[in-house]
């Protein structure tokens, strides 16, 4: 790799050269603007492989190839651009496939690129065929399969334009064997791809802008909801002018997370499932909800039947599928958000809300007595008290990557993010062990940032195997394992609704500390919270990528908690004692 | 969600003529959860361009959402709810019935009611072809079983709106449009 001489001058051609479909493979990609990729060689994919070498294009080896879409994945999430992974054939292929279903449910830009055996042996069972664009269908946004190195230019062409357009998600692009090692006559068309039945752009009617308006002007209790759509499609700096104007409050679905400040005056809060107990109320009490590029997931809703029932809904959506899907609205805006909140914006004036504004502070105010933060730690060692502390100890400026379960709704409710693209975390698939690989994708995407790594013991161990590509590849994340000893947010629904039977999930461990250290990385461990400030900092100074091992209060639960399917407003509270921690097992 | 009652819909697409395409709109289809009642497919007068007809059991919002999601997929060029539109409907179906010389005239006889003919004729058996809405095909096997159905076989609906405009032009007016009024 660091061979430069061995590169090609990467000046645009005009005159057709004799290309193999390899060499137009990693042409095309240079041209998109792709500088790394995420990937696992194999029969399949060898061709490509060996023609990389010649262009100048990072190649991170992961070491399985579900880390290597989840780092795709990271890394788009972290830079707004089109994350690539590449595999080959085969059980290379089905790796990906998880990842791929991540990414669609999380509306993730990213480019697959899988081998296919040679195009003559499609069909016949051959060594390491997998009808991977037929298996990848319902999960991806699209895929192309291609057998000629003609079409190879083309297809990824398109493949980054629906990627990366509209509604965003995967896109798959199979190539046969036998097309990436076929030449052809080749010159890049650098013109842009026409696709007459993909027309992404939709644009709301003046009335209904008008209509809107009115809505925001006449509403006494209304509510904002700054969705992922915020952030995918740059309207941080819309929304916030919005709120400025209009003082509305703004709730958060956990993929809005920082497409709002989270320390803005108006700003409550995660709702949902694990949403502030005033953020739900809010909602269940709104008269005007206006949902910016969200789309009504059975996680923020809870019970539909009695979901913000004395509430107008204004739904700014690009995806006019989602209109009406789950919650009935009564004024959809089907387009790009931040066009339509600047065709908003001139005509809003400052909303006379202060009453509902005030009544908001008091509930906030109930729910003081049982927030964790005011609570003594009785020398315990709290997740959330780690999790808030490493929010103090970063400036609340990390890149911050979780994984899936309760680390991750507590990361939610205790880090403070102000900007947009600096929390990266599996929402719609849920998807364990997607942080570790995640986080290695978004450290490419922002190497000056300071990336850490928030996940469960469980998950953690999902795609540990990735340490080892953060200590080839020489890059620096900051791993904080919170170790609970449980796949702690099932052993809560087990404790809550299952009779508090722990069937499967107590979970032992490797040291993670020696695990580290066989990795060549530093491993550390903290038990009390004291410790917490002295290990951040630690970590931050050290060069190389740092493993923390928080050995945190086991049965502990995530609050408050809406049950599955239950009403928004039903929540279980953090129960009120002099203990302030909720005790299973032995007092039962 | 509103709980309106599910009906009969029929929609009409113009996909690319590819390999695959359907396979992609069953699936979609299937993980929708969608159910189709029947679905045809077949060439249009320009190259490159297949048309569908496809009915399912939807309400409003459902339809709108099919309509919705169909659109999204990349090789689908235009899809249209015609169900409120003034079209022409038709199914056809050969029916092979058990009949010998001595109750063909019957039989003819009533093809006629049914504008149905004969295409086929066999010592014991006698085909017929028949074109129209699913209703009357079903009034004429109805009345054909008694004399005992050999076999059968049917076309999916295709349908065609009524007037000059044709459904390529249709959807290209709403090209920009989602389709979607504000309630
Ligand atoms: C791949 C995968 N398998 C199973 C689950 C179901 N699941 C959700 S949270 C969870 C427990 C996570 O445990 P851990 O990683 O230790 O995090 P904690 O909840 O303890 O913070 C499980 C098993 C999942 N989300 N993803
Ligand atoms: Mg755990």
């Amino acid at each position: 790799m660091e061979d430069a001489a061995k590169k090609l001058e990467t000046q645009p051609q005009t005159t057709p050269k004799t290309l193999t479909g390899s060499e137009i493979l990693w042409d095309t990609l240079v041209n998109q603007g792709v500088e790394v990729v995420f990937g696992y060689p194999g029969g399949a994919i060898m061709p490509a492989y060996d023609a990389m070498i010649k262009y100048p294009v990072r190649h991170v080896l992961v070491r399985h190839e579900q880390g290597a879409a989840h780092m795709a994945d990271g890394y788009a999430r972290a830079s707004g651009k089109v994350g690539v992974c590449i595999a080959t054939s085969g059980p290379g292929a089905t790796n990906l496939v998880t990842g791929l279903a991540n990414a669609m449910l999380d509306s993730i830009p990213m480019v697959a690129i899988t081998g296919q055996v040679a195009s003559g042996l499609l069909g016949s069972d051959a060594f390491q065929e997998t009808d991977i664009t037929g298996v990848s269908l319902p999960i991806t946004k699209h895929n192309i399969m291609v057998t000629r190195p003609e079409e190879i230019c083309q297809a990824l062409k398109e493949a980054f334009y629906i990627a990366s357009s509209g509604r965003p998600g995967p896109v798959v692009v199979d190539i046969t064997k036998d097309a990436q090692q076929k030449s052809c006559e080749y010159v890049y068309d650098p013109s842009p791809v026409r696709l007459p039945g993909y027309r992404p752009d939709y644009h709301p009617i003046d009335k209904d802008i008008a209509r809107a308006i009115d809505l925001i002007h006449s509403a006494e209790r209304p509510v904002l909801f700054c969705g992922h759509g915020v952030i995918q499609s740059n309207a941080t700096q819309e929304l916030l002018e919005l709120v400025e104007k209009t003082q509305i409050p703004v709730a958060c679905t956990l993929l809005g997370l920082g497409g709002f400040p989270a320390t803005h005056k108006r700003a409550l809060g995660m709702m949902g499932m694990h949403g502030e107990a005033w953020v739900n109320r809010a909602i269940q009490e709104a008269d005007l909800l206006i949902a910016v590029g969200m789309r009504f997931d059975d996680r923020v809703t809870g019970n539909l039947k009695t979901y913000a029932p004395g509430a107008k809904k204004i739904h700014i959506e690009l995806d006019p599928a989602e209109i009406n899907k789950n919650v009935h609205v009564d004024l959809p805006l089907v387009g790009d958000a931040r066009q339509i909140l600047q065709q908003i914006l001139p005509h809003v004036k400052s909303c006379k809300i202060q009453p509902w504004l005030d009544y908001i502070e008091d509930l906030k105010g109930e729910t003081a007595v049982i927030e964790i933060q005011h609570l003594p730690d009785h020398g315990k060692l709290y997740a959330a008290h780690v999790i808030h502390d490493l929010w103090r100890y970063t400036d609340g400026k990390a890149l911050v990557v979780t994984d899936v379960g309760q680390h991750q709704m507590w990361e939610a409710q205790y880090y403070k993010h102000d900007h947009p693209r600096k929390l990266v975390t599996s929402g719609g698939l849920g998807t364990m062990g997607f942080a570790l690989p995640a986080a290695i994708g978004a450290k490419f995407a922002c190497p000056d940032d300071d990336v850490w790594v928030i996940a469960g013991d469980g998950g953690f161990q999902m795609t540990a195997a990735e340490l080892t590509t953060c200590a080839q590849e020489g890059i620096k994340v900051n791993v904080a394992i919170i170790n609970n000893g449980y796949l702690g947010m099932v052993r809560q629904w087990q404790q809550f609704f299952y009779g508090g039977r722990y069937v499967a999930t107590p979970m032992k461990s490797p040291d993670f500390v020696k695990l580290a250290d066989a990795h060549g990385l530093l491993g550390l461990r903290v038990t009390e919270r004291a410790q917490v400030k002295a290990a951040v900092e630690r970590a931050r100074a050290h060069e190389g990528s740092v493993v923390i091992d928080f050995r945190v209060e086991q049965e502990d639960a995530v609050y408050p908690m809406v049950p599955a399917g239950a009403d928004l407003h039903d929540m279980i509270r953090r129960p009120q004692s002099h203990n302030p921690i909720y005790e299973t097992g032995e007092d039962e | 969600m509103t709980e309106s009652s599910h009906s009969l819909r029929t929609f009409v697409a113009y996909v690319e003529d590819r390999p695959g395409v359907l396979n992609r709109i069953a699936s979609l289809f299937r993980r929708r959860n969608y159910n189709i009642v029947s679905l045809n497919v077949g060439r249009t007068h320009e190259a490159g361009i297949s048309r569908m007809t496809f009915q399912m059991e939807a309400d409003d919002d459902m339809a709108r959402r099919i309509e919705a999601n169909l659109y999204k997929m990349v090789h689908v060029l235009s899809v249209e709810d015609i169900t409120n539109t003034q079209s022409v409907i038709r199914d056809l179906a050969l029916i092979k019935v058990r009949v010998g010389p001595e109750r063909r005239a019957e039989v003819l006889q009533i093809l006629s009611v049914f504008r149905a003919h004969a295409v086929d004729l066999g010592t014991e058996t006698l085909t017929v072809e028949i074109t129209g809405k699913q209703e009357k095909i079903d009034g004429l096997v109805a009345t054909l079983r008694p004399f005992g159905i050999v076999e059968m076989v049917q076309t999916g609906t295709v349908a065609m709106t009524r007037g000059n405009q044709g459904a390529a032009a249709r959807a290209a007016h709403t090209e920009d449009a989602s389709g979607i009024a504000a309630a």
